[in-house]
């Protein structure tokens, strides 16, 4: 067996990821999970915001993102809406404008937000090439930085969009909610947004990200954090929602991470038992 | 009015009996007319108007203050918000700029042009209609500052670091170059292209994949240039793939200085730089492809990298290469310290361009940049124990807006 | 002149940009704002110049037949469909039924998480191959990693739910990234941008020029 392992094809590797990751999906086993602090500080933060307002959602990511950002985000637009918040999206990554809108319409779709109008209760503003000038720009004017929607509605024109007759900038939003995905994202917004403009900022992120702004959840530049697939469960939990597809996939989560944790173990004790002359 | 004032319970007794229904309707009718008319008053005015030009702007904007309507908290509510308008003469004509909701007393204007003289107004209204301020305030102007004042320490902790460079780099071109540690990462390089050259592979480097707008992006194009002296040198070819566009052009001309700084501009092949794709994942599929197919004998990852790291890194290993990575993303180091040779870990990537060409400049600019370390560890400390003792005077000035 | 000429405009460039960041004055920020438009437009402009190279390598790979010519050819017929389906449709790309938004939906949106996913296997064989505790700090590494690897997931809770709460998984691992982890990622952050500082400065000085290449 040992020799075995010395040698072992990567793809039997493979193989057991794979199966490990399947099989909770297909049968669930139901792992209980605890919201953590960061978790809990993201829902209250985005309570906090008063009933009503307009508030500013950045979704910076894509596609590859999807399993651990369109969960949270979704979850998010839940919150804002069951407070009767309007939501102006943008978008800062060039692949991402499509999932964006899409995660949108299907938060839309669900019973209890079917009544909501586009352009009234939420405007997407499309993606912008710019990176961290666009953040700046949205300092000067939102309307100037994004003279069209993602539909090509003119983001000046109020009857089409009446929701733009009350935004400005920066000033306009009692907080930004960024799900970010890498870069543009997180960092920039906390560097050119939060410490110039002080606009209150909570995160949503990649699980490898997330160690990267703890600084600024320490330093009260982000008010909450929301750390991966974990953190969109967590966010889930919090939101009382039931199995929601982090959740869900938590339990595949769990399962990896202690195969990922046995690999380091046994890879250890192979190379530890490992006879001379064997090779490397 | 009351039922005593028919008669009281008599009344009722001998009276028909829709009467009573009928007093007490039009009594219930009476009250809420009553209370209609209550709703319907206007609010009291605002007053106080007052402004500040904005600081540390271009004069873009002015900030107003105002006290409440005394109206502002009653209840039912008499005041749902205020409107600031605006003019350019004390009469008029008068253009509303923005409305608050009631409570709030302050507001920014940030549409005004600079240097031009505007007058405002405060109006509450609510329910039963609007009322003025009973005066104006103005003229109001917002002026342009030349130095935003909350960047003083910005501007020092600068003027220090350039100082110190700047002394360093003279200091080492004079001849008294700086002692700087070996770093194991930066000495494998070279290693790196002998053991691809005794292989008969090319060299495979990868500038990140980031534009030229990020750092890393341009440490990494330097580096490039030492790597083309060096693989000229050995006459092995080398392999560069490129991301962004701008970044592809200059990495044209790094590889094709460092052909020409080794003397043999004539090896240079134009098709050794190849633009690939911004799409990250295209970017790592072509990579991959690169390095399954070519097997280059040494991979250089030098750059901004991001998810992709560990999939050139792993699919590296498998081939059997030399790998040597630096990265600032800090995210990105834990796979590249498994799964490369070497890694330089953030700084040491933003260094090796100096460590590599020796230039007394550049060297001597290492130290001034450890010289600025130094001042920051001593701020830092400096910044404790002034909070500890509850002074909050220098964390104040480092703060920036 | 062929060398000074864009030294000195990337020392003026430059410095002019650092100056304002000091300074809010329209004499320096609308000139500044200006730069900053520029440069997104230069961006654009360079994609010109990247689409013609990938053209033009992989054109010449076909043509020749190369080894891999094949895959050559559905690139560049890639790129082709979809610049051509772009333009065709125009502004009405993103009504739901549009081909640009099918092949977003189809082919660009899988390939891309597919490529993403590879991660989680690619973590198995490298944690199984190349995570050797060989020093007390890789131990120190490895305990870290695995600590904060089970706390993140709720398997962890579960494996310690008996220990007393400050004994926990989650909490242990809840520890970890608040102090040593955010110590350590401050300290390089910092480290990083200074060198970003150092390096920029290099540059606007003209102390590094080897991106004009030619001779010094």
């Amino acid at each position: 067996m040992l020799a075995w392992l010395q040698k072992v094809d990567r793809r039997w590797i493979f193989l057991w990821m794979g199966l490990l990751v399947l099989e909770p999906l297909l049968f669930p086993v139901g792992f209980p999970i605890r919201v953590t602090r960061p978790a809990q500080m993201f829902a209250d933060a985005v309570a906090s915001i008063p009933d009503g307002s307009t508030v500013l959602m950045s979704c910076d990511y894509d596609p590859a993102s999807r399993p651990e950002l369109v969960p949270m985000h979704k979850t998010a637009l839940r919150q804002l809406w069951d407070k009767h918040c309007k939501v102006v999206v943008t978008c800062l990554w060039p692949g991402g404008s499509g999932i964006v809108d899409e995660t949108i319409r299907e938060v839309h779709d669900e019973p209890a937000y079917r009544n909501l109008k586009y352009g009234v209760d939420w405007v997407n503003l499309g993606y912008k090439a710019g990176n961290e000038a666009v953040m700046v720009l949205m300092g000067q004017g939102v309307a100037g930085a994004f003279p069209v929607d993602y539909y090509n509605h003119s983001t000046s024109d109020y009857q089409a969009l009446p929701i733009m007759r009350n935004v400005r900038d920066y000033s306009s939003f009692p907080m930004l909610v960024n799900i970010s995905a890498g870069y543009p994202g997180t960092k920039e917004w906390v560097q050119q947004v939060n410490s110039r403009f002080h606009l209150p900022m909570v995160s949503g992120c990649t699980a490898v990200s997330t160690p990267e702004y703890y600084p600024y959840l320490q330093a009260g530049q982000l008010r909450g954090l929301l750390g991966g697939m974990a953190g969109a469960a967590e966010y889930e939990l919090a939101r009382k929602e039931k199995l929601g597809p982090a959740t869900r996939g938590m339990d595949a989560q769990s399962l990896a991470h202690l195969f990922v944790a046995l690999c380091i173990v046994l890879g250890n004790i192979v190379q530890r038992r490992r006879t001379p002359g064997s090779g490397a | 009015m009351t039922l005593a004032g028919f008669g009281g319970p008599d009344v009722a007794r001998r009276l028909p009996c829709p009467a009573l229904p009928v007093a007490a309707l039009a009594f219930s009718v009476l009250l809420a007319s009553g209370a209609a008319a209550q709703t319907l008053i206007p609010p009291a005015p605002a007053s106080g108007l007052t402004w500040s030009d904005a600081p540390n702007d271009a004069g873009r904007s002015v900030f107003l203050t105002w006290r409440a309507s005394p109206d502002d908290s009653s209840s039912p509510a008499r005041v749902t918000g205020y409107y600031i308008e605006r003019a350019e003469t004390p009469g008029g004509p008068w253009a509303l700029v923005d409305s608050t909701s009631r409570g709030v007393t302050t507001k920014e204007d940030p549409t005004v042009r600079r240097d031009t003289d505007y007058f405002y107004r405060i109006a509450a209204y609510g329910p039963g209609g609007r009322t003025e301020a009973l005066s104006i305030t103005g003229p109001v102007r917002a002026t342009s500052q030349w130095m935003n004042q909350t960047r003083w320490s910005v501007l020092v902790f600068m003027v220090v670091f350039f100082g110190f460079v700047l002394y360093y780099m003279a200091s080492a071109q004079s001849g008294r170059k700086p002692f700087v540690r070996r770093i194991a990462g930066i000495d494998a390089i070279e290693e790196a292209i002998g053991r691809a050259t005794e292989l008969g592979r090319p060299v495979l480097y990868v500038p990140g994949i980031q534009d030229i707008d990020q750092m890393e992006t341009v440490a990494g194009l330097v580096i490039l240039e030492n790597v083309a002296k060096m693989t000229a040198r050995y006459e092995t070819p080398v392999r560069v793939p490129v991301s962004y566009p701008i970044p592809f052009t200059i990495a044209e001309e790094m590889v094709k200085s460092g052909y020409l700084h080794a003397g043999k501009p004539d090896q240079y092949d134009p098709s050794s730089v190849t633009f690939i794709s911004p799409e990250q994942f295209a970017f790592v599929a072509a990579i991959t492809g690169i390095i399954l197919r070519d097997r280059p004998g040494a991979h250089i990852f030098m750059g901004s990298f991001y998810a992709e790291s560990l999939l050139l890194a792993e699919t590296g290993f498998s081939t059997g290469a030399i790998q040597v990575a630096g990265t600032a993303q800090v995210a990105q180091l834990p796979f590249f310290v498994v799964a490369c040779d070497y890694t330089l870990i953030g700084e040491e990537l933003y260094a090796a361009s100096a460590y590599l060409s020796g230039e007394p400049k550049l060297v001597g600019g290492l130290k001034g940049a450890d010289m600025l370390k130094v001042c920051i560890i001593a701020a830092i400390l400096i910044g404790c124990v002034l909070e500890t003792l509850n002074i909050h005077g220098f964390t104040a000035w480092m703060n920036t807006q | 002149m062929k060398r000074e000429v864009p030294l000195f405009i990337t020392a003026a460039i430059g410095l002019f940009m650092i100056l304002s960041f000091f300074v809010p004055h329209q004499v320096v920020s609308v000139p500044s704002d200006f730069l900053q438009q520029t440069a997104v437009i230069l961006v654009a402009f360079g994609y010109v110049l990247g689409g013609a190279n990938v053209l033009k390598i992989n054109f010449d790979g076909i043509y020749k037949r190369k080894p891999g010519w094949a895959y050559k050819l559905v690139l560049v017929i890639s790129l082709l469909v979809t610049v051509i389906v772009g333009l065709a449709e125009g502004r009405t790309w993103q009504d739901p039924h549009s081909m640009s938004i099918w092949i977003y939906d189809h082919l660009y949106a899988p390939m891309n998480a597919t490529m993403f996913s590879l991660l989680a296997f690619f973590i198995a064989s490298a944690a199984f191959r190349a995570f050797r505790i060989r020093t007390f700090e890789a131990g120190l590494l490895a305990a870290a990693a695995l600590i904060v690897m089970l706390g993140r997931v709720p398997v962890g809770d579960l494996l310690t739910s008996w220990l007393p709460h400050g004994l926990q998984l989650g909490t242990i691992q809840q520890w970890i990234m608040d102090n040593p982890q955010n110590a350590a990622k401050r300290a390089i952050i910092m480290g990083a941008a200074m060198g970003v500082m150092a390096t920029g400065l290099r540059v606007i000085l003209g102390i590094e020029r080897s991106y004009l290449s030619g001779e010094d």
